[in-house]
């Protein structure tokens, strides 16, 4: 069967000795997929070309930038003005880091409100909380080689987070260093993680997608599929509805490179690095600010650095937090109302995180930082418990066809189209 | 019914047909120029960039070369010889028989004025720069630069005369501004 599959004999003749194109037939081409997905998997995708569009440019930029503390600064401000299109591929990666951010953030949630994290699929959700974490160090230390103040400013909080460690604390931060302050040694070796990373996390995208195809994805029912009936092959039906994602996608991202390249950065990160002087109000990239506000709510030097990593790998366990049977959110009618609840708390904490560590705004962001534990902790599993799931569909094609028709049904409608 | 719609079923079929056949080709087109399109910067970006290129060519006064003399500037990244030539060596150079020559050039189109030689102090050969700048360097058998990678000799005008290099020292684009200084680039 495998030798009918391809007609063109130099197709074959590789094919029976290195299965590429059997692999990719079978895993890109007729790999059967849900069939009422909606547009929120799109977010899977587009993350996959994120990285690739942060790859692709960064190796470009990296042609032209230099990794010394006297240098990298103006290196920068060389390839916006002298390099070819060197604006272009910084704004691109610049803004390509938010939207790279934006469009995980809607993947996170998207499997938070449709349990997309439970069983069989808990090492899948896993390995995407590492992608995270390896994004996160990634996008920190990107931010640090352009060497203006709140590059030098933010290495020097960022890293200055290790010295709550007991005991050890203080020679962690200056083996981080590689000195006694942020200085040459500690741009260097940022570059040179900075440059590495990525390819940290394509490793750990290609196990994601392993672990994804082994039981294929979720879909907004939660339920799982019963057969041909239930799905279609991903090309070209998905294939189809990802390139008109992508598209809009790119339209965004085209948007805030030619008309609003800063609007997602600082400007004091066009002053060169000065280790004398810290800027009045410094505040980390959006997508660090819930965190940052987490960091800030609790008046305990170890305690903030805990709870601020305590909120990623929180993540980690989640599958086993909630003890629900049903994944999607549409059949269960309290956990929808808390998760909603959620992301108001995670948007209030971006919020607070971006404004001074004072008077109303330390009190929302220790209630909200509350709230964050309160829900994976203490909700989630006492949901599993208490609330009463609507009942499920009997099969993806049921609510559709309103029955057995659900075969004829899922043929029927390609051919109609032409 | 059922006979009657695949039947006209299969008659739109035929006009959709090419319909969809458009549809896709034009997205395959506007797919490739949009990918082209971001391709060119990642390729362009490797050119030389504006203050590499403001840097390419340079002013130099020559009047302070004496008879018998030879300078090395650098020019883009490489050596540029400038020799000021006595009247020997000016009158060997402009009496060599064409015929002699691996790659024929008379001294007269090489140097815009005899006493200066402006060339590119690269070996035509493999790239390494010649010897005979110096005082004391070997000049090689016809007293012009000599290069040490594989022997290849150069005479007065920067002409290939012996050795594996095809061609003679390049001459760069270069003019004189006034008497004593010349523009290189």
């Amino acid at each position: 069967m495998s030798a009918s599959k391809f007609s063109n004999p130099v197709v074959r003749w590789i094919d029976h000795r290195l299965p590429i194109f059997s692999f990719l037939e079978h895993e890109a081409n007729e790999y059967p997929t849900p069939k009422n997905l909606n547009y929120f998997w799109n977010f899977g995708s587009l993350a996959g070309i994120s990285l690739v569009i942060m790859i692709v440019t960064g190796i470009t930029l990296a042609m032209s930038y230099t990794a010394h503390v006297d240098y990298a600064f103006e290196s920068v401000e060389r390839i916006m003005r002298d390099v070819n299109h060197g604006w272009l591929l910084r704004y691109i990666h610049m803004n390509g880091a938010s939207f790279f951010f934006i469009v995980v953030f809607i993947h996170i949630f998207r499997g938070l409100y449709y349990g997309s994290y439970k069983a069989p699929r808990e090492l899948l959700w896993m390995l995407g909380v590492v992608i995270l974490l390896l994004m996160m160090a990634t996008a920190f230390m990107g931010y640090v080689l352009p060497w203006g103040q709140m590059s030098f400013w933010g290495a020097t909080v960022i890293t200055n987070l290790f010295s709550a460690i007991p005991f050890v604390g203080e020679s962690i931060v200056t083996w981080l260093w590689g000195g006694f302050s942020v200085d040459n040694p500690t741009l260097n070796r940022f570059f040179a993680l900075h440059y590495l990373m990525p390819f940290l996390i394509v490793g750990v995208v290609i196990l994601h997608l392993v672990a994804l195809h082994r039981f294929g994805s979720n879909n907004p029912l939660g339920i799982d599929t019963r057969g041909p009936q239930d799905t279609l092959p991903f090309h070209p039906y998905y294939t189809i509805k990802d390139f008109f994602g992508l598209s809009v996608f790119l339209t965004f991202l085209a948007a805030a490179v030619f008309f609003f390249p800063n609007f997602l950065g600082h400007p004091d990160n066009y002053i060169p690095a000065d280790p004398l002087q810290t800027p009045a109000h410094i505040v980390p990239e959006w997508y660090f600010l819930p965190f940052y506000a987490i960091l800030r709510a609790v008046p305990d030097k170890l305690g903030g650095v805990l709870a601020m990593f305590g909120a990623i790998a929180i993540l980690f366990v989640l599958p086993w937090l909630d003890r629900s049977p049903v994944r999607s959110a549409r059949f269960r009618p309290l956990f929808k109302i808390f998760f909603w609840i959620l992301v108001i708390d995670c948007i209030v904490l971006g919020y607070v995180g971006a404004k001074p560590a004072e008077g109303m705004y330390l009190l929302v962001g220790r209630v909200a930082t509350v709230w964050y534990f309160v829900h994976f902790l203490a909700i989630l599993p006492l949901l599993s418990v208490i609330e009463t799931p609507r009942p499920l569909p009997q099969s993806i094609s049921t609510p559709v066809f309103g029955g057995g028709g659900g075969l004829a049904g899922a043929v029927a409608a390609p051919k109609e189209k032409l | 019914m059922a006979k009657s719609q695949t039947k006209s079923g299969a008659d739109a079929s035929v006009e959709h047909k090419s319909r969809r056949d458009f549809i896709v080709v034009a997205t395959y087109a506007m797919g490739a120029v949009g990918a082209g399109a971001f391709v060119w910067p990642l390729v362009d970006q490797m050119n030389p960039a504006a203050d590499t290129l403001a840097l390419a060519s340079i002013e130099v006064d020559v009047s302070k070369i004496v008879e018998g003399q030879s300078i090395t500037i650098k020019w883009r990244g490489k050596p540029i010889f400038i020799r000021h030539r006595t009247a020997s060596e000016i009158e060997e150079a402009s009496g060599v028989l064409q015929d002699e020559l691996r790659d024929p050039e008379g001294d007269d189109v090489r140097a815009q004025k005899p006493e200066y030689l402006v060339v590119l102090g690269v070996c035509t050969h493999l790239g390494c720069v010649p010897l005979g700048q110096k005082v004391g360097e070997v000049r090689g058998e016809y007293g012009g630069w000599f290069c040490p990678c594989h022997g290849s000799h150069y005479d007065s005008s920067g002409r290939i005369r012996k050795g594996p290099a095809p061609l003679n020292l390049e001459v760069p684009p270069y003019s004189f501004l006034s008497d004593q200084v010349i523009r290189i680039g």
